[in-house]
């Protein structure tokens, strides 16, 4: 098998089966009524943690990229992303009708109240953006360098992502700082390049 | 080990004749022994841990029952009561109390009292309830993130046991502490919080009816998870100030510190009396989630309005005549 056919048929399936697991594992727990006291924010939380972990997994291809030079990695960034996506979908969705019961009044005072959830949809609207402009066609229309500054916007929805969790929690909580701490870390090694490529710039110069 | 109770076969001195008391006397005298052994230890068990949750007896009704709440205040059931805490002692999650409080020691158990008070000292959890009969207590408990629930405790009134310290007349306040041992309380390695988790109640607000030193719960002895083998009950307050696992009660003059205030004090007070009127800066407080409680077509609980004071209002809210509810939060 050619490598381009096994990211084809073998990797990428694999990376689906991987990332609808922890809905299936949810499924699993709904249908069991296992999911403790408050169903609400069990489903809330759960959905709002998986939707972190693939969207770390998709800021974590970059940087496998630099550190293995393995180019193919590229080819499961979109991927990762709109299953990120998709989580924070439910994830939002859970809230709008488990937790507020589509009482609108209350979700907009929620956002504009309070600032976790004004970082949460901050970074959902980013999110939603380039979900809709994830495709071949849009590189295309934008071209191709507005479609990477916009795609760009991904770090500011990490970066909320990651304070919108920080905020949630009560008390000095370390799981949070976890978090953000890979999220440094993955954004960090970006720079590696891109100091390298300034300073290569500034000799030519 | 057994309750020693006192049997139907046992001798009462009132059956016996002078002059067989008087040729019995040593039988008569351990047989009073023993039965006042038997009264002393009481309902409770100086057995093992192991024998937690065992059935409270002679626990009298009172008028907090359940029909005297609301029509959509049925009980919360003992599975969530016992699975769903707020015990960062035991680790943040909702779960982690019940799955790593099991080998959790209440027995035996130390208060030390002191402060401005009469009786100072080291009480022993005997010394401390047994004087007092037991009640059961329907509540509606409101935690301050805005899920509830409805809990029958077992307890003594908070009055009673303080009448029996005497507090002087500097004492204005009254503070608890939790047992702190980070080897059997494993969220105590982390400082999620300054250990010991610290509370305390104005002495109107411990002297107040309502307030409940409870020791059971769904008429057996606390679980490990709810704050065993002694906490706190303040139903018209945001759960967090019902202390749990408690082992010092000291009388003050000034206002105590208290452990969420000290973590967060814009949004924790002293008071944190329930409030729909008064939001949680994080969050609003408006409505609340009742846990196990009728749930919709999708299988999950609408909110429901919430009640000002916990819907204790009658009980509570002349303590805070003239008082800034939004200032004094």
């Amino acid at each position: 098998m050619t490598p381009n056919n096994r990211i084809r048929w073998i990797a990428k399936p694999a990376v689906w089966v991987l990332c609808l697991a922890p809905l299936g594992v949810l499924v699993w727990r709904i249908v069991n009524q296992d999911l403790t006291a408050n169903p609400a924010e069990f489903m809330n939380r759960y959905l709002g943690e998986w939707a972190l972990r693939i969207l770390w997994l998709a800021l974590a291809v970059t940087p496998l990229r630099i550190i293995t030079s393995w180019n193919q990695a590229i080819r499961f960034r979109r991927l990762l992303g709109l299953f990120a996506f998709f989580y924070v979908t439910l994830h939002v969705s859970s809230y709008v009708v488990a937790d507020q019961c589509f009482d609108w009044l209350a979700i907009w005072n929620d956002i504009i109240k309070r600032t976790y959830i004004t970082l949460g949809m901050g970074a959902l609207v980013i999110l939603v953006a380039l979900a809709l402009t994830s495709w071949g066609a849009m590189v295309k229309r934008l071209g191709g360098k507005n479609w990477i500054r916009l795609h760009r916007g991904v770090y500011i929805a990490g970066v909320c992502a990651a304070i919108h969790f920080i905020m949630m929690r009560k008390g000095f909580q370390i799981e949070p700082l976890i978090y953000a701490g890979i999220l440094a870390a993955l954004l960090a090694t970006r720079l590696g390049p891109i100091l390298k490529k300034r300073q290569a710039q500034k000799l030519r110069t | 080990m057994l309750i020693q109770a006192r049997k139907k076969s046992d001798v009462l001195s009132s059956e016996i004749t002078l002059h067989s008391v008087f040729m019995r006397r040593r039988e008569f005298l351990r047989a009073a022994a023993a039965t006042s052994a038997a009264a002393a230890i009481g309902p409770f068990m100086l057995s093992d841990p192991a024998m937690a949750g065992m059935k409270l007896p002679n626990v009298q009704k009172t008028k907090w029952t359940r029909e005297s709440l609301g029509k959509d205040d049925d009980l919360t059931p003992l599975k969530d009561v016992t699975t769903y805490n707020n015990f960062y002692e035991f680790g943040t999650g909702k779960g982690d109390p019940a799955r790593k409080s099991k080998d959790f020691k209440t027995k035996p158990w130390t208060v030390v009292v002191d402060g401005e008070c009469e009786k100072p000292g080291r009480y022993s959890f005997e010394d401390l309830i047994k004087p007092h009969e037991l009640q059961e207590r329907v509540y509606r408990f409101r935690c301050v993130e805005a899920w509830s629930m409805v809990i029958p405790w077992v307890g003594v009134p908070l009055a009673d046991i303080i009448k029996r310290l005497g507090p002087t007349g500097n004492a204005k306040y009254v503070a608890f502490e939790t047992l702190v041992d980070p080897a059997q309380m494993p969220g105590q390695k982390y400082a999620i919080l300054k250990w010991p988790y610290r509370e305390g109640l104005r002495m109107d607000e411990a002297m107040n009816p309502l307030t409940l030193m409870a020791v059971g719960l769904y008429g057996e002895e606390l679980p490990n998870q709810n704050g065993a083998p002694i906490r706190l009950v303040t139903p018209w307050k945001y759960g967090f100030k019902s202390i749990k696992s408690i082992v010092r009660i000291s009388f003050t003059e000034k206002q105590p510190p208290t452990s969420w205030n000290m973590s967060a004090s814009r949004e924790y007070g002293f008071y944190s009396n329930v409030n729909p009127l008064v939001n949680h800066p994080r969050w609003s407080q408006a409505k609340e989630r009742r846990l196990g409680g009728p749930t919709n077509v999708f299988g999950f609980v609408p909110k429901r309005p919430t009640l000002m004071f916990n819907g204790y209002e009658e009980e509570v809210a002349a303590m805070y005549k003239g008082m800034n509810l939004a200032r004094n939060y």
